[in-house]
């Protein structure tokens, strides 16, 4: 007879699909077990440890997120053990490299690391503190990399590998030499990388930071509004995150098709255009060669004089109109009907077939 | 799409053409990646240029441009040849396979070697691959149809997939991708001369009925409007007296653009509403400021016909106004109480009269958006079209014959230039050309060409170098690279500075009224 598909976690009986890894089944029923490297739909790694879980019989703790969940097997996610070694990582996170500078990093508010010290209270520098090898590298447009955050938990290349397949990056030098390269350690610039953003958005920490970083509002200040990519038809699911009336930042959504947090480099950096100062603020209107500014209502009246004026001489066959392939739907509803209601011309069209 | 994008990773194999899908749409390119990397998909890609996505390509065929229709005939005559066609779905859900084989029956392998120079060996495994599959997918994008013979090659590839049954099912389908985040809901609304919203006949008496009953108006023509490529030339010879443009610059993307500027400048009058001050923004009598997709509510329909929400993030610069607001009010002072208290409003009128739309509402899409068509309220969407059977009841094969493209190469233009986009840019790049970090990447013009060509015209790499066609010339910077193949040499057309459409060709598909930008003949001189 085959054994019911039955693990028992802090006492509770759940059913699991045999493969299914621990920390998958605790998941889907909202039993938390911190993570830190770990990546939803990437291969686990079990490279961080946060983890670890008893497993009754077990000689030592196991890493919830690579042990198959089994019949009958008993866990406990939660304990004084546990918490013991949870703390032991997290403390060794926290020396190896430059955390202490919470107050000045963009991530603040943002960071996971900050979080789980948070929650099993850990202050920095109970170890002595280790020097990062690596210089921090911003010879790019898109992406400062700092290296003395790095816990080289190897999210970003997953994320580069496995999510978005470019292929940029990778771990190098293992050891406590163990740094994230791009092939033969060139700067990003001059790599495969082609600053989609995928690993700055994964990074559990500040190590990986939009270049503006400094000069923009930190993520957890911002207020964060839903919407969907202005670029091409992929239509991804964004996050802008705004404060004092500007877009500081762009991140994917994370819950929601089609790209499930996934951007590429114009939809999670091109938001310049929207604060810049050529943008047009008010009506123009040409006259002798040249334009000059004018009230709504001047604009709006002759432009309706006009638009009657060669259709009552012309036939509302001599007016066109195109509307848009980048305004919105309800946009380009009202453009067609205004063009067929109003006008009473058919001559709408938009750009998609250039 | 008739696929939702999620389903390319359910695909057995995927055929992709026409497409440089890492520039353009690089998040389903992850997918394809993804797909092929670790879930076994196989994919062949058909493309005269050398893109990323040929590294990842069981296969990469390499016709000559403009020569789709041949190759893929070659495909049919393959799968019909040796008896790998799906008969069940043939027999019970299309109509005029007769016609189909018989106008491949010419199209052997040897044939559309000649036509394309893909190799007949080569054209024959594809073909196995494709067929053999118990799902595939195609993917396309312009590269399919910016050319004279774009309608064709869009039916050309419908008929491979009914061919083999690979329609109607999950990780199948013919997907095309759009280019412009709301090309599908701009046709959508009816932003065509043709239809109103949901592809309803404007010719059709019942439609007209019902729209001027919603509208509350008489009189709404129902003769066949004109397409933007007539327009323009109608522009230039006084037929079109007026043209109110709302947020296009048809001056950079439109094909042979020194005639669009000589036609917009024959108007009476032009309107431009736009974000930006844009090329055809400065010869425009009147000009509007808009706000842009930060500013304010709203959907947009992606490339897989899911209605998803803008939402304002921020206040807009100045005065400017939202492209509704300002239309509503022209349309007021010229006599039409056109009154929206907000876009969910224009959305609840847009669901009355658009069967496709009848059942979305915001309240529907708040966390997630629905694939139309969604007629009712309770009805999930539709992420799969054609399950049970197509729009029309059954499928049709369309015989279709091979038309090589318009312009030919000779001694004094000899090479052929297709046009496209780069990664870090997006159309006439008015937005993106905006980032100081994007346009670091990008910063100009170039021509991309195989090192061959370039030995053989004279021109050094990173030398500029003097493009022209039978219309125009420009200048750029030559780019020597492994994408481009001997012969064929291409240009990015975001840059005003070195226009790629000064050069390219107007001729127009008969159908669509598609501009062939991804063929016309050039010469290169140092
Ligand atoms: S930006 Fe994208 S391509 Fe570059 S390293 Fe990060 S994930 Fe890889
Ligand atoms: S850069 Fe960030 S994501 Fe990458 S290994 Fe270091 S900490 Fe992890
Ligand atoms: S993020 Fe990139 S792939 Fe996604 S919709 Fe925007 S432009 Fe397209």
């Amino acid at each position: 007879m085959n054994k019911p598909n039955i693990i028992v976690i802090n006492g509770q009986e759940y059913l699991f699909t045999p493969g299914e890894t621990i920390l998958t089944v605790a998941r889907r029923n909202n039993v938390d077990i911190p993570t830190l490297c770990h990546m939803k739909n990437a291969t686990p790694t079990g490279a961080c440890r946060m983890c670890v879980v008893e497993v009754q019989g077990a000689r030592s703790l196991m890493a919830a997120c690579t042990v198959p969940a089994g019949p009958n097997m008993v866990v406990r996610t939660e304990s004084e053990l546990i918490a013991k070694a949870r703390r032991m990582i997290i403390e060794l996170m926290l020396t190896s490299g430059n955390h202490e500078d919470c107050l000045v990093c963009p991530a603040t508010g943002d960071c996971r690391l900050q979080e789980l010290a948070y929650k099993y209270q850990i202050k920095a520098g109970r170890f002595p503190k280790t020097k990062s090898r690596y210089d921090l590298e911003a010879v790019n447009p898109f992406i400062i990399r700092n290296f003395s955050k790095c816990l080289a938990c190897g999210r970003c290349v997953q994320a580069c590998n496995e999510v978005q397949v470019n292929t940029a990056i990778d771990f190098g030098y293992r050891g406590a030499r163990t740094k994230i390269i791009t092939k033969g350690d060139r700067t990003l610039k001059d790599s495969d990388c082609v600053f989609c953003g995928e690993c700055i958005q994964v990074c559990p920490v500040g190590a990986l930071i939009p270049k503006d970083a400094y000069k923009k509002a930190r993520i957890c200040d911002t207020k964060s509004v839903r919407s969907t990519c202005t670029y091409c038809g992929v239509g991804c699911q964004v996050n802008l995150h705004v404060k004092n009336n500007e877009v500081q930042h762009i991140t994917g959504r994370g819950d929601a098709a089609p790209n499930f947090g996934s951007l590429c480099v114009k939809g999670r950096f091109g938001f310049d255009f929207i604060a810049a100062k050529e943008r047009l603020k008010t009506p123009l209107i040409k006259e002798n060669g040249a334009f000059r500014e004018a009230s709504w209502d001047e604009a709006i009246g002759l432009v309706a004089e006009r638009l009657s004026a060669i259709k009552a001489k012309h036939g509302a066959d001599s007016l066109g109109v195109l509307t848009s392939a980048r305004i919105s739907n309800e946009e380009n509803y009202v453009v067609q009907k205004f063009a067929r209601a109003v006008l009473k011309t058919n001559n709408v069209d938009h750009c998609a077939r250039l | 799409m008739t696929n939702p994008i999620a389903d390319m990773e359910k695909a057995e194999v995927i055929l992709l053409t026409g497409t440089n899908t890492t520039e353009n749409h690089p998040v389903i390119a992850a997918y394809i990646k993804r797909a092929v990397q670790f879930k076994g998909t196989k994919l062949i890609v058909v493309d005269p240029r050398r893109i990323k996505m040929a590294a990842f390509a069981e296969q990469w065929l390499r016709p000559y441009p403009g020569t789709d229709v041949a190759w893929l005939n070659g495909l049919m005559h393959v799968i019909i040849k040796e008896n790998l066609h799906d008969k069940e779905f043939i027999a019970n859900r299309c109509e005029d396979f007769e016609a189909l084989a018989k106008s491949v029956e010419a199209f052997t392998p040897e044939y559309v070697q000649n036509l394309t120079g893909i190799p007949a060996q080569d054209l024959i495994q594809a073909a196995r691959l494709y067929a053999g599959a118990k799902v595939a997918s195609i993917v396309y994008c312009m590269g399919i149809t910016q050319h004279v013979s774009g309608t064709d090659n869009v039916k050309a590839l419908a008929n491979l997939a009914m061919l083999c049954g690979h329609l109607g099912v999950e990780g199948g389908g013919v997907n095309p991708l759009r280019g412009q985040n709301n090309v599908q809901g701009a046709c959508d609304m009816g932003g065509l001369p043709n239809v109103f919203t949901g592809y309803q006949p404007v010719t059709d008496g019942a439609n007209v009925k019902k729209m001027e009953e919603a509208w509350q108006v008489t009189g709404l023509s129902t003769k066949v409007g004109l397409t933007v490529t007539e327009m323009i030339p109608k522009a230039h010879s006084g037929e079109i007296k007026a043209l109110y443009i709302v947020g296009e610059n048809p001056l950079i993307s439109d094909a042979d653009v020194n005639h669009v500027e000589k036609s917009i400048a024959h108007l009476d009058f032009l309107v431009v509403q736009d974000i930006f001050m844009t090329e055809t923004a400065q010869m425009a009598h009147v000009v509007l400021p808009s706000l842009c997709f930060a500013e304010k509510d709203g959907t947009f329909s992606n490339t897989e016909r899911k209605v998803q929400r803008i939402r304002k993030a921020v206040d807009g610069p100045g005065s400017a106004k939202t492209d509704w607001e300002i239309i509503c009010a022209i349309s007021r002072k010229m006599g039409y109480a056109m009154n929206y208290a907000s876009s969910r409003e224009i959305f609840e009128e847009i669901a009355r009269v658009t069967p496709s739309y009848g059942g979305i509402t915001y309240e529907r899409i708040e966390h997630e958006g629905l694939h139309w068509p969604c007629p009712t309220k309770d009805h999930p969407g539709t992420k799969i079209l054609h399950t049970a059977q197509f729009t029309r009841g059954k499928g049709k094969f369309h015989a279709i014959a091979f038309v090589p493209p318009a312009e030919k190469t000779d001694a004094e233009y000899p090479l052929i230039l297709t046009t496209g986009r780069v990664l870090y840019h997006y159309h006439t790049g008015t937005m993106t050309r905006k980032s100081e970090g994007l346009n670091e990447r990008a910063p100009e013009c170039f021509i991309e060409m195989a090192k061959a060509d370039a030995e053989k015209y004279g021109v050094k790499a990173g030398a500029v170098a003097t493009i022209a066609s039978r219309r125009g010339e420009i200048k750029a910077k030559v780019k020597i690279s492994e994408t481009a193949v001997a012969g064929t040499v291409f240009l990015p057309f975001h840059f005003v500075e070195a226009s790629a459409n000064k050069l390219t060709n107007a001729a127009l598909d008969p159908i669509s009224k598609i501009p062939e930008f991804k063929v016309c003949a050039v010469k290169v001189l140092a």
